[in-house]
Formats: structure tokens, sequence, C-alpha cells
């Protein structure tokens, strides 16, 4: 019990530091807002629609609900205001929490395992099976010339015969 | 005095399975009969046992006893009856015994059947079935103990099971309630299903498994498990279909598929479990493939209790909650034991699970089937990596990262698409070989057909290319399975003079397997229309009007009326609700209601969307926001999802062809034994 409570009080202080760093960005460009075009909702969510903010894992910013990702998105408003780009703003966003507000990590040093590793793996097993195909069918290569021949002269109807004896097979 | 009861059966049932998997080891080694005749009574005694301490955890529930902490935490006054029942599953201990009472009822049911011919069997899919329900218990028992109380004690209050000293009993007024996103119907039968559906995989890796140590390494153990794999698949399909109708339902995020970790882990098993399904019919039909028949069983299962553990000891989180967690480590512990020991019977059997024949054409139905293993496997490898990178990146550089839906999207796209021509043409291969040429002569006129049918939409949808290609490869898939239904009834109206309709149900009913895939085949392609639908061609926008004004997205207009928000009800929520009329193209086609509720008991709001579908497309509403003092203004997300309810028509024809496949035959060896009787009985009269 105690051990939840403690939980709960650490994420409440940490919820509240993160509104409160939020608001200080957003203080920080108000005036800017104010006096230019608001951008619409549709361009803010352009731009959130990458974001991922640290404390609603796994929900986009464009349609978290939470009030800490509305303020996210107001300080996207501001900054879209101030005419700065998406990859700024991205960017100001990773300067202050991390790569995690990405919706993919950026290609840089270890992260590259995330986008290297399974196509190498997904290659080296159609290689393998490829290889394998080879091996298995190589031997067979007369055989399977006389199968050809013997299946082009075949008409549609002893195909259907052929379907027809495999089910009389089955049944 | 009730809650001590149902924690005493429970630690019983714990000893029971415990005792069942030592009697069948013993039985073995002393070769005796009556030693694995006592470990399967044991076994079947755990089922009851086990339902007894539910039917416990559910009268707490029900009762509001809020001085047990898990009635606490998942229930409260004002949640109707039937929710507190669901609420068994609504939490992580009452979740593990749900999955425990399952495991349980399913390995009693494997027990009762008859054994004469698979005797040798019988010890060792007890013992993995206890094993796996020894773990399962052992962590409820030990660790996440659903009729933990809470105590008195100092004026602080403790959780423990048994009163500490000098404390009195703590009953908290009222509880916290179940998650409100828990409360849809959706949801109440979503874990359930999905839970069938990784219980149920519990049986044919027992029998595989059984099979490795026996070294009775011939197809047995498939044909016996044939069914339970079927209706694995079945349960683990539609829970993840019904997982995502109510995310598209309650989440509010214009989706039903977010790529989420938890998501995944769902799917992982279920990307195995297909592949298994395929493949095992290489090794019945050709003798092929038990190695690989094997790692497939062994992987679905693992990739089981990885999707429970993934879920339940809050690793995706953090590494750090991870390591706090009680169960985590156990869990960890319990997946790479069961693995590696699995792994090692593999090998150890390796040569014996060598292929009977070999691959004669790349071209055959063996290969292709192989070929599919290789897609699902490859899906399998980027939801993995997908799932543990994140992980790996914070114990390795302390950085935390986040693998999102377009990660996700760009890696499979392909792969799906690979996979839904090899169903197209797949189905058209000969078992044993098969040449480009007899594969083009069936399959010509179903590409011909599609790439009418492509062109068509070309001119009249859509010039995207990757729309144009995914259309193209649903439309082969579906013109190449409805002809092979096609095929077989012409060719059964010939030989059997038999009308066409007639043909076609006798052929259908005659290889109900066979069959039965094709329609999930048809299935798939109908979700993948909506699937493309979604992915491709989703279109939104986001604005705040005043009564009376309009916002508009593609072809819809949408106004806005008013707004209502009534407090407190019965049932403890609290509803804001606007009212907007649809107009397309100026005519007007009535209202949709989007609304937020707000549970009281759980601090909670649930965004739930005004929607209106139709085979074209759905209108997606969603009320964001909405000035409370003067009603004047509210800000509404709108969707327009195209072709998105194929994905839910799809999943109703999948039910019907799964249904099919694996609705129950005659018994064969129950006929055989009534023939046999039968004989014997004409030849004792004569």
């Amino acid at each position: 019990m105690i051990n939840i409570i403690l939980t709960k009080h650490f994420l409440r202080i940490t919820g509240y530091t993160f509104l409160l760093a939020i608001s200080f960005a957003s203080i920080s460009t108000h005036f800017a807002y104010a006096q230019d075009d608001i951008p619409t909702d549709d361009e803010v969510n352009e731009v959130a629609k990458g974001l991922y903010c640290p404390v609603c894992e796994n929900t986009p910013l464009d349609v978290c609900p939470t009030e800490a990702c509305k303020q996210w998105r107001n300080v996207i408003r501001t900054q879209l205001a101030e005419g700065k780009t998406e990859e700024e703003i991205k960017q100001y966003f990773v300067d202050y929490y991390g790569d995690r507000v990405l919706a993919e990590p950026p290609r840089t040093g270890l992260n590259w395992l995330i986008y290297v590793l399974p196509p190498a793996l997904i290659l080296l097993g159609a290689v393998w099976l490829f290889k394998n195909f080879q091996a298995w069918t190589k031997p067979k290569v007369v055989e399977s010339v006389s199968i050809q021949e013997r299946s082009d002269d075949s008409s549609t109807d002893k195909y259907i015969s052929q379907l027809e004896e495999e089910l009389k097979k089955r049944n | 005095m009730i809650v001590e009861f149902g924690y005493g059966v429970l630690v019983l049932s714990f000893l029971v399975t415990v005792y069942s998997g030592v009697a069948a080891v013993y039985g073995v080694r002393k070769k005796s009969a009556s030693w694995v005749e006592s470990a399967r009574r044991a076994q079947l005694l755990t089922f009851p046992l086990i339902s007894i301490s539910s039917l416990v955890l559910i009268y707490l529930l029900v009762n509001n006893h809020f001085e047990v902490s898990f009635a606490y935490e998942v229930t409260s006054l004002s949640m109707p009856a039937y929710l507190k029942i669901t609420a068994w599953w609504g939490g992580q201990a009452g979740s593990m015994l749900f999955w425990s009472w399952l495991l349980s009822m399913f390995t009693s049911l494997v027990t009762l059947r008859k054994w004469d011919r698979d005797i040798e069997f019988l010890p060792w899919v007890i013992l993995v079935s206890a094993v796996t329900l020894t773990f399962f218990l052992g962590m409820i028992v030990f660790f996440e103990n659903p009729f933990s109380r809470f105590w008195l004690v100092n004026g602080n209050v403790v959780e423990s099971m048994f009163q500490p000293v000098a404390a009195t009993i703590f009953r908290p007024e009222d509880g916290r309630g179940l998650n409100p996103l828990l409360r849809h119907p959706g949801m109440v039968i979503h874990p359930p299903m999905l839970y069938l559906g990784f219980v149920s995989y519990v049986i044919p890796y027992a029998f595989a498994m059984a099979a490795l140590i026996t070294g009775r390494t011939d197809d047995r153990w498939i044909r016996i498990t044939r069914r339970w794999s079927l209706w694995a698949w079945l349960f683990l399909s539609f829970g993840l279909v019904l997982g995502g109708r109510w995310a598209y339902d309650v989440l509010g995020w214009g989706g039903y598929w977010g790529w989420d970790p938890v998501e995944i882990a769902a799917f992982m098993p279920w990307l195995t479990g297909t592949a298994f399904l395929h493949s095992v019919m290489i090794q019945e039909k050709r003798g092929m493939l038990k190695q690989w028949n094997m790692v497939l069983i062994i992987l679905t299962y693992s990739l089981v209790i990885f999707g429970t553990f993934l879920t339940r000891s809050g690793v995706l989180s953090s590494v750090h909650s991870f390591a706090n967690s009680p169960i985590g480590p156990f869990f960890m512990g319990f997946v790479t034991l069961t693995l590696v020991v699995s792994v090692w019977l593999v090998i150890k059997r390796w040569n014996e699970l060598r292929s009977e024949t070999e691959m004669k054409s790349m071209l055959s139905r063996e290969a292709l089937f192989l070929l599919n293993n290789l897609l699902f496997i490859s899906i399998l490898v980027v939801c993995f990596w997908g799932v543990i990178y994140p992980l790996i990146s914070e114990l390795v550089s302390g950085q935390k990262v986040t693998v999102g839906p377009p990660y996700y999207e760009r890696a499979t796209g392909p792969l799906f698409a690979g996979l839904l021509f090899l169903m197209a043409i797949a189905p058209f291969s000969a078992w044993g070989h098969s040449t480009l040429q007899t594969l083009g002569r069936a399959v010509w006129k179903s590409i011909l057909a599609s790439l009418v049918l492509t062109f068509i939409l070309f001119f009249t949808y859509t010039q995207n290319l990757y729309a144009l290609i995914g259309f193209f490869l649903v439309a082969l898939a579906l013109f190449a399975t409805t002809h092979e239904f096609y095929r077989g009834a012409l060719a059964r109206q010939k030989t059997q003079n038999e009308n066409f309709f007639t043909a076609l149900s006798n052929l259908m009913m005659r290889n109900r397997r066979r069959y039965g895939g094709y329609i999930i085949h048809i299935s798939m392609a109908l979700m993948a229309i909506g699937i493309l639908g979604i992915e491709l061609f989703q279109k939104e926008t986001q604005g705040t009007v005043a009564q009376g004004e309009s916002l508009i997205v593609g072809e819809y207009r949408v106004e806005y009326r008013e707004l209502a928000s009534w407090g407190v009800q019965s049932d403890g929520v609290n509803y804001t609700r606007a009212v907007l009329d649809i107009y397309e193209n100026g005519i007007y086609l009535g209202q949709l209601y989007p609304r937020i509720d707000y549970f009281y008991d759980a601090e909670q709001t649930m965004t739930i969307p005004g929607q209106r579908s139709t085979f074209r497309d759905d209108l997606y509403i969603l009320l964001v926001d909405w000035q409370p003092v003067s009603n004047s203004g509210a800000t509404f997300k709108i969707y327009v999802n195209p072709l998105v309810n194929w994905m839910w028509i799809g999943s109703l024809v999948f039910l019907v062809g799964i249904i099919f496949a694996a609705w129950p035959d005659k018994d064969p060896e129950a006929v055989s034994a009534r023939v046999k009787k039968s004989v014997s009985q004409t030849s004792a009269a004569d």
C-alpha cells in the first residue's frame, strides 16, 4: 500500500513538474502567438501526429486527451505562429525531453540496430531458404523436366480429373 | 472467513497441481500406471478447486468487499453486477487467476479424452500442463494474491493476506472501480477471447513436448491437437479483432490498431500460430518440416507466456519498473527456462525429425507454404524487435525511445503484400510439384480480372501506386479463391452428376478444412480492403465551431447544433453530448452524437465517437473540447475512414470460415470403433 502511495506521489510530482516546464515554454512564446495568425488545429495536429509525450505512452500527441498533451499542442501552435518549421519544433521537444518524443528513434548510433537488424535477418532467412530450395530440388532436375513435359500436354480436362481424383482420395 | 476459504482452496489447487506433475514423472520412472492415473485424477481435481476459488473471488467482487484490495481496485458501488463479474479479469491478480482457471479446464478436457492409442503421451502432457499451471498459480499464491486485504495498524493502512499483530480490518467506503475503458461490451469479451486463444496453445505445445520426450515423432501429436490449434487460432484471431473494434469505438483516435506493444504482444503468437497452421499441413501431407513445426509450436507457446509477461510485468513502461515488479523476473525466468528445455529436446531428436520426402519443386504447394512461413516469421522479427528495442536502448544507452506506427507500417507493408500474393496463388499449386506453366494456366484468368479491376480503379477511384498494388493483390486473392471454389464444384458436377450448387455444397462439406481455409482467405482479403482504405485514404480535420457553424471534410459537412451535459447518474457517470447535423453534398443524412463520459469513481474520461458507417466510408466524429459556460463553442475532430467497414465484414466472414473448418467431424476413431463393434456383433449373431 505504502508503495502504491509513494508511486502515486512520484507520478503526481513528475506530472506537475512536466506541466510546469510546459507552461514556462508556452509563456516565453506567448506574445508572438498573439500577434500572428493563429495556426489551425489541422496544422497543429500535422506536427503533433509525429510526437509522443513521455507520460501517455504510445498515444500520439494529436489524439491524446490529457491536459498535459493539450499544453503540448499549444506549444506547437505558438511555435508554428512564430514561423518555426515542423523539424524545428520536433527538435525543440527532443532537446527538452529526449528522443522518446519521436515516433521513431532517430537514425544515429545504436538506433541503427532497429533499422538494420530486421531486414538483415529477413534477408538471411530468405537466402537460407533459397539455398535449401536449390539443395532440395537439385538432384531431381531430370525428374522435374519430365514432370514439366508431362504437364505440358495435359489439358484442362486432365487437370479436372486429377483434382477429382485428389478429392476422391480425401473423401 | 470466506476470504481465507478462497485463498485456502487456491493454495490447495497449487499443491494438487504440483503433485500431479510429480506423480506423472514418478509414474513414468517407476513404469507405474497407477501413479500416472493418480496424476491424471489430481489434474482433474484442479479445475473444480480453481473454480471454487474463482467463485469466491466473484462473490467478493459482486458484494462490494472493498476490504479486499483487488475488489477495491476493480469494482465500485456504482458498477452494475455484470461488470463486477467481468472485473474478475479486469486487474492483474484476477486475470492471472482467470488464465489458470482456463488452463485447468482445458487440461481437464484433454485428460478426459480416450488415451488408448497414445497412452505414452499422457504423463508428459500432464507434466507440461502442470508445470505451466504451477507457475501461474505460484505467481498468484505468492505474489499477486487477489484475496489480499487492507488492515489498519497504528493508523496506517497496510495490505496483507493475514491479520498483522494488533490490526483491524480496513474497509474503504467505495472502490476505485474498473478502468472506464474496460467497461465497454467489446472489452468485456476481448480479454477472455485472447486468453482462450493463449491458453489453448498450451495443449498442442504439451503434446509436442510429449512427442519429443517419448520419441514418437510422427505426426500423431499434430493429428490429436489439430482441432485445438484451430480453436486456439479462432479465439486468438477473434480476440484481436474484438480488441480492434473496442479501440475504434472507445479509445477515440480514429483507428483500430496503433501498433502498441500490448497489441503486438497478442499479435506475435498469432503470427507463429498462423504459420504453424499452414506448415503442419506439409507434415501431414508430405512428412516434411517436422523440425520446423516443433520450432513453431515452441515459439508460439513462448510468445504466449511472453505476451502475458509483457502486459503484466510493467516492463513496457520501463525496465526499472520491471525490476521492481514482483512477478516480472519470474516470468522472464520461466519463459527462458521453458524455451531452453524445449529447444534442447528438439536438438536431441533432431535426426529423428528429418523429413521423409524431399522438396521437388520451388513452386510446389509445400514450397509456397514455406515461403508463407518465411513471411510470417519476418513480420514476427519486425514486431519482436520493435517491442524489445526500446528496452535494449534504455539498458545500453539509458535513452528511452519510442518505436511507433511508421516503423511497423513501413517494415510490414511489403510482407503483408507478399502474403496476399501467396494467398492468391498457393491454392493452385499442387503438392509435390508444380511448374510456372501449370500455375500460370490455373491463375491467369484471375490475374487478368484483377488487372482489369485495377485499371477501373485507376480511372475512377485512386492513382496512388501503393493503393493500386494493394487493390490488385486483394482482387487477385478474391478472384483466385472464388475461382478455386468454382473449379472444384465444376469438377464434382461433371463426375458426380450433381447440379452445381449441390456439387459445391458436397465439395465443401467433404473438405471442410480446405474450404474453411479458403473462406478465411476471402475474409483476410476483405479485411485488407479495410486496412488499405483507412491507411491510405483517411481524411481528418479538427476545428472549433460556434452553434450553427459547420466543419467540412471531404464531401461531408458537419453542423454543430447543441451540447448538453448532465450530472451524476445512478451509474456514476457524467455525460457531455453534442448534437451534430450531417450533410453529404448538401443532402441531409441525419444526426450524430459524439460524447465525453466522465467517471466519478475512477476520475477518468472516455471519448465516445459519433459514427456513421457505410460500405464506402465511416464518418467518425470526436468531441474534443467545449466551452462549459456559454455552450457556444465546441471543438470537434472529424475523420472520414474509407472502406473501414470491410474490416468488420471480413472478420464476420472469418468467423464463419473458421467455425466451418473447425467444427467437429464425426470422430474417425469412434466411427471405426463403432464399425468394428457392429461387425463383431454381426459375426457373433452369425
